[in-house]
């Protein structure tokens, strides 16, 4: 970012300059202030007091019992079968989620960039996801596959019989793809954002040389669009990560389909157990400061070009 | 011209399948919606008859003893309040960092983003036990402020990259005319940024309405639990009936507004989501 111009190209005496740089420091503290404070308030503290709370036995059901623990809650997390389960099953969607979006996600901004009419549709439809809230979708795909209302059973190829919610991967199947349907969109926007960026001389001069449609989304596309597709992938990997919405409507996680959030909600709120319940709420958060990392240190992710997750 | 009219064959094709994935789902709800309560388990994508019931089991009973009317009065309100003070809180710091020098302005954008990554889940158990300390667990304020959190870092880069396409030589010539640099502000920056300013808005909006596990975690009763919540502890008209119908009617009531308004400003949503994305 280029410095911003002061008011004066000519900067006047020294003095003067100083203290307009400290009104100016001033303004924009005062500026930043509030949005600081209220960004602070409900995460830094809260995080700061949910270590503190893990590190206790603190249960509101029984509120005499209480005390400093140590390292017990988390040993206590990390030896149950149930956080390995929900963390391989958070991964699990994890993975298949974000790898379908990518490959749907580029075929739809392929779409977008190239179409040679129809472009405001298709942009237009993609929204529709987008705008939905994320618990009716869920109930939208949970009515659709359910056995007795859906007309999912009624389509050629799939039994009448069959029961979605019965078992394990088949409950995954319909969370993974109400998460993809509800997600893409934004995978497609970020990828389109990268799209737009490539010189489309490029592609008339690998024409030129003979290069077929698919060398040249294999040598230029994806090459150039590197930075957009890892800045998209972190943004719906940590997204993902903190799936809870869907499995919640759909399963609340029956058939061995919990999340570590909803088994973090399930000890916070269900059985008050504020102690266990901040132990997963902190690894929760070492797990998504981990994945953070590992894009941008392991695969150079660059984060000034991301933006937030919508 | 084989090779064109495929292309337009290939094209459309995809068009058709863009437009199929987008609707499929929000046409089976309106379809179950529309359903008798007898017909809800035919199975048909397309119901065979129409009615309304499930619309009027919605708002039977007034405000008092409908299970919808005070979530969605909830929701709107409260994602109404979030949106506006987020997006003046975001404006002051988005108009602060594009605009002026000052040491720390890096450290607030990554932080902002850092918060933007933030697993919600984490700072819930916390919350729940200070909210009933202080007062505003099951409150509007109580859903209030985790939303400014969590939206804030999403309004302030899309403001940023906003801001920073302003022709800034404006508020200068003002400021040479003798206009403070409040009043530059706000009385040449506003006008100019107002596009921008509706764009975070939007995004905000949909932020605070589509919440979840804020809203089931920090709420009781009717007093501030938000529809999505609402939705979720929804029962049927006895306890062999299952809510289907009226889920379906309330989700509707609560998506096609949305749709509406999305697609009116689709240019500016997608302005608004891919900005940052892209330098320049």
């Amino acid at each position: 970012m280029e410095a911003s111009a002061p008011a004066n190209p000519n900067p006047p005496a020294a003095a003067g300059a100083s203290a307009r740089t400290r009104s100016e420091r001033k303004l924009a503290w005062m500026l930043c202030a509030p949005a600081v404070l209220a960004m602070l308030a409900v995460t830094a503290y809260p995080i700061g007091y949910a270590i503190v709370l893990s590190l206790q036995q603190v249960d509101l059901r029984f509120p005499d019992e209480g005390g400093f623990v140590g390292l017990d809650n988390y040993v206590s997390v990390l030896s149950s079968q149930l956080w390995w389960t929900d963390f391989f099953n958070t991964v699990f969607i994890l993975v298949t989620t974000v790898a379908i979006e990518l490959v749907l996600g580029m075929a739809i901004a392929l779409v977008m960039h190239r179409a040679i009419f129809g472009r405001g549709v298709v942009r237009t439809s993609v929204l529709i996801p987008y705008g939905i809230i994320t618990v009716v979708a869920a109930f939208a795909w949970q009515f659709a596959f359910a056995p007795e209302s859906g007309f999912v059973n009624n389509l050629p190829l799939i039994s009448d019989e069959m029961d979605w919610f019965g078992g394990r991967f088949s409950s995954f199947a319909v969370i993974i793809m109400a998460e993809v349907w509800k997600t893409t969109p934004f995978m497609a926007l970020l990828l389109l954002a990268g799209l737009v960026t490539i010189d489309s001389g490029l592609y008339e001069a690998a024409k030129v040389d003979g290069a077929s449609a698919w060398q040249r989304f294999t040598r230029i596309t994806l090459p150039l669009m590197k930075p957009a597709i890892l800045v998209a992938l972190l943004f719906r990997s940590l997204d993902a990560f903190r799936v809870f919405d869907t499995i919640f409507i759909m399963t609340r996680g029956a058939q061995d389909t919990e999340s570590v959030s909803i088994l973090g909600f399930n000890q916070l709120i269900s059985r008050l157990n504020l102690g266990l319940g901040s132990a997963v709420s902190v690894l929760i958060f070492l797990c998504v400061f981990l994945i953070a990392f590992l894009f941008v240190r392991g695969f150079g992710a660059r984060l000034e070009e991301g933006r937030p997750g919508g | 011209m084989g090779r064109g009219s495929r292309d337009y064959a290939l094209w459309s094709i995809g068009i058709l399948l863009v437009l199929l994935f987008a609707l499929i789902p929000v046409l089976w709800l309106i379809s179950v919606s529309l359903k008798p309560p007898e017909a809800i388990t035919d199975g048909r994508f397309i119901p065979s008859e129409v009615s309304f019931d499930n619309y009027k089991s919605l708002f039977e009973g007034g405000i008092d003893d409908s299970p919808f009317i005070k979530p969605l009065i909830n929701s709107i309100g409260i994602a109404l309040i979030t949106t506006v003070i987020a997006i003046t809180l975001a404006a002051f710091t988005a108009y602060a960092i594009a605009r002026l020098e000052f040491p720390g302005k890096r450290v607030i954008l990554a932080g902002a983003l850092a918060i933007a990554m933030f697993p919600p889940i984490s700072t819930v158990g916390p919350l729940f036990d200070m909210w009933r300390a202080l007062g505003l667990y099951d409150t509007w304020p109580g859903l209030i402020i985790p939303y400014l959190t969590f939206s804030l870092p999403l309004a302030i880069y899309v403001l940023v990259a906003f801001f920073r396409e302003i022709p800034w030589e404006l508020e200068q010539a003002a400021q040479v005319d003798g206009a403070t640099p409040f009043q530059a502000f706000t009385k040449v920056i506003v006008p100019l940024a107002a596009p921008g300013v509706f764009t975070a808005a939007i995004l905000v909006f949909i932020f605070a309405w589509n919440d979840f596990l804020f809203a089931i975690s920090l709420t009781s009763s009717d007093a501030s639990r938000t529809v999505p919540a609402a939705l979720a502890f929804f029962t049927g008209e006895s306890s062999f009936t299952a809510p289907t119908g009226s889920i379906a009617a309330a989700a509707v009531v609560v998506t096609v507004p949305i749709i509406v308004f999305v697609l009116i400003f689709q240019r500016r949503i997608v302005a608004g989501l891919t900005s940052g994305a892209v330098k320049g």
